[in-house]
């Protein structure tokens, strides 16, 4: 892909701020010697991106709307399919915040590795899972990404370099760390990207992880994905600082602000956050402020929000805008994005065939995977 | 044969396998510039530099993640708590993370990390630093669990960990550090872990400790001995996988069994190795299996109290002789 970093054509890019020359102390009147060095903010909000200003070809961006379709239509297939009691225990979905997901694989080297949270189908698929490892997976069959061990919250595909799919909220971000470290000290040059809600801010082990990462220099890209509610309470009655980004100034870090509602910001804003870590080994924090359309998991009754902001809400939706952008630049037609979407909607309908026709687990795989070691002696 | 300390026995189990394999390192509260809270890895950081032995914060639950997040990514770290103490602000990373990442990734990952230091009770410390944490991990399947009795068994296991595919967990003990023994100098001492060792033969009666406790079974064997009765005394060694068939064989000789155990009575390291021997040789028992650990209370401060807490030679003796039916 093109890169013109170098020489960016953009008018309303979106902009580092400049370096905040006060505090982060609200106004208060502080005396010269009192100001805190300044932040390194970042606002990736304003939008205005075109694929030229992007450097990107029609080919890679007919791909970014394939891949946020398949990621959609997999999870309204994936919502009915447990409607049917044919997945069971949780699933939580994504649908809403895939221009995060998209936005950011396609920023990224193929081989950076990432790692996310429960709310996990989303960037498996974009890093290159199968429908049908994926549907399988969901189904518990043997035939699934995990061979029915990890179920929805535990999607792995370390051949793509996506480390899951975690089931305790902020648990992962110290592993995000971890990739991040194994990179700088073996010399790879990847940056890793860790994802995990707005929820887990508040879990010590982002704060361990955070400042962990800065301390060592890690090439790591702390992301948070802010989807404006953990389950059911929402970030203003959760975080005493709900500029989330904001949190990055304690660990003296760059903290960015994206809009994740729109692929092109993401795409842009992980894009250079990216090559930031990779040449000068260093993390951010970035708080990428998206919405799910559905439920905290399939049985929520989601009594923490009104009618009102959903419906506002859908009006932002990530893959319409790209499809109006598509038509609008003439950069395809709605015959061909119907195409697309027949092609998605027939693959996702593969994988439910496929996922019911996979066996379940043998009983005898039970024992299997729990240690490298062949010749474990388990308590039977 | 040279004479080490416990210490000395794991910096060279460390430092062999360091130098060995580029992809080992060490990291943990105080390991780098202090040389160790406890001088098990005194010189290291002259030896390997910052690189590769690293100090970190006071953050076990973000610095257990990041070895488990390097050891995803192959690399094979060696995480030193200060404590086992300490290790339950890194719960969630041991257990949730390093103990199954394998399995819930359908065996595309593997976690091959040490971590280590020392475990159970260590004098006047109260309640919060005299923990024996064993049976808290060895119940987590994924894990595996070694706590060796000498310096011996300390380098030869440590360097087998080491190189395990594994998740280990290494347990020590603050007051054993400085305990002198024999160590092989073989040129690369492995000892495979999940055997026991038969430390003492006896027809009388078998004794079964790991650890410090170890060092009680063998004291209380040697005063049996006085009186007439011959111990055997087993050293589990690793406490995860369990060597049951090394207890089986020596129950079915002498018909009588006592567990010595540090951790706390109710589901300990003892509750599972009886439930084992009577469930699978009932028949060869002539007395229950009786058992001696630390008391059902947090550990106490005070001198008087904290000894009636943990487990005594008397108290083997008394429980032995129990099972011999003798007084």
């Amino acid at each position: 892909m093109a890169d013109e970093t170098k020489n960016p054509p953009r008018k309303r890019a979106a902009k580092k701020a400049a370096p905040k020359k006060t505090s982060a102390s609200n106004g208060k009147a502080a005396s010269p010697q009192t100001v805190p060095d300044a932040a390194d903010f970042r606002m990736y909000t304003e939008g205005g991106h075109t694929h030229e200003s992007l450097g990107l070809e029609k080919d890679e961006l007919l791909e970014m709307y394939r891949s946020m379709m398949l990621q959609r239509r997999f999870e309204e297939r994936a919502a009915q399919m447990y409607g049917r009691q044919k997945i069971s225990g949780f699933l939580h979905l994504y649908i809403g915040q895939e221009a995060v997901s998209t936005g950011t694989i396609h920023a990224l080297e193929p081989t950076d590795p990432i790692i996310t949270a429960y709310r996990d189908h989303g960037l498996g698929l974009a890093r290159g899972m199968t429908a049908n490892e994926s549907m399988a997976e969901l189904f518990g069959k043997i035939d699934g990404s995990s061979r029915g061990k990890g179920g929805s919250m535990h999607f792995f595909d370390v051949e793509h370099h996506f480390y899951g799919g975690h089931g305790i909220v902020g648990g992962q971000i110290p592993l995000a760390v971890g990739l991040g470290f194994a990179g700088k000290y073996k010399g790879t040059g990847a940056v890793a990207v860790g994802f995990f809600g707005d929820g887990a801010i508040n879990q010590g082990a982002f704060h361990e992880a955070a400042n962990l990462a800065a301390l060592y220099e890690i090439p790591v890209l702390l992301v948070c994905e802010n989807n404006g509610y953990a389950m059911g309470t929402s970030v203003d009655r959760s975080v005493s600082q709900p500029d989330l980004y904001k949190q990055a100034y304690g660990y003296n870090m760059t903290g960015a602000l994206v809009d994740g509602m729109d692929v092109f910001t993401v795409y842009h804003a992980m894009r250079e956050l990216a090559k930031q870590a990779r040449e000068e080994n260093k993390p951010a924090l970035v708080e990428i402020r998206t919405y799910r359309y559905r439920g905290h998991s399939m049985s929520d009754p989601q009594k923490y929000r009104t009618k009102e902001e959903m419906e506002a809400k859908k009006n932002e939706d990530p893959i319409i805008k790209l499809k109006a952008y598509l038509i609008d630049h003439k950069l395809a037609d709605n015959a061909q994005l119907d195409a697309i979407d027949d092609e998605v909607k027939a693959e996702v309908n593969a994988s439910v065939e496929f996922a019911e026709n996979s066996p379940y687990p043998p009983l005898e795989t039970m024992y299997e995977d729990v240690y490298v070691q062949e010749d474990y002696p388990f308590i039977v | 044969m040279a004479e080490l300390q416990f210490r000395e026995a794991l910096r060279d189990a460390m430092t062999e396998e360091m130098v060995r394999d580029e992809n080992v390192f060490l990291m943990g509260e105080e390991v780098a510039e202090y040389d160790g809270a406890y001088k098990v890895s005194q010189g290291m950081l002259d030896q390997f530099g910052p690189k590769r032995v690293i100090d970190t914060p006071i953050s076990e639950n973000g610095f257990s993640g990041m070895g488990i997040g390097a050891a995803m990514m192959g690399l094979r770290p060696i995480v030193e708590f200060m404590t086992w103490n300490f290790t339950f602000v890194a719960f969630d990373q041991i257990i949730s993370n390093a103990a199954k990442m394998r399995y819930m990734s359908g065996g595309q990952l593997k976690v091959p990390i040490v971590f280590r230091g020392g475990n159970g009770a260590a004098g006047q410390l109260a309640a919060t630093h005299n923990n024996s944490t064993e049976a808290f991990y060895t119940n987590v399947p994924g894990l595996k669990v070694i706590a060796p009795s000498n310096p011996d068994d300390a380098k030869g296991l440590l360097k087998s960990a080491i190189r395990d595919d594994d998740p280990v967990l290494f347990m020590e003990s603050e007051v054993m550090f400085g305990m002198k023994g024999e160590v092989s100098d073989e040129e690369d001492y492995l000892l495979p872990i999940g055997k026991a060792r038969i430390a003492r033969e006896g027809d009388d009666i078998t004794l079964v400790a790991h650890s410090k406790s170890y060092w009680l079974a063998m004291e209380a064997a040697e005063e049996l001995a006085k009186q007439g009765y011959e111990a055997t005394v087993i050293d589990p060694r690793t406490l995860r996988p369990f060597d049951t068939e090394a207890v089986i064989d020596s129950v079915k000789q002498t018909n009588r069994l006592v567990i010595v155990d540090e951790c706390s009575p109710y589901g300990g390291i003892a509750s599972e190795v009886a439930f084992r021997i009577q469930s699978q040789c009932f028949d060869h028992l002539d007395a229950p299996i009786a058992r001696v650990t630390a008391k059902d209370t947090p550990a106490p401060y005070a001198k008087n109290l904290i000894e009636a807490w943990m487990p005594t030679v008397d108290e083997v003796i008394d429980a032995s002789k129990k099972a011999l039916y003798v007084n």
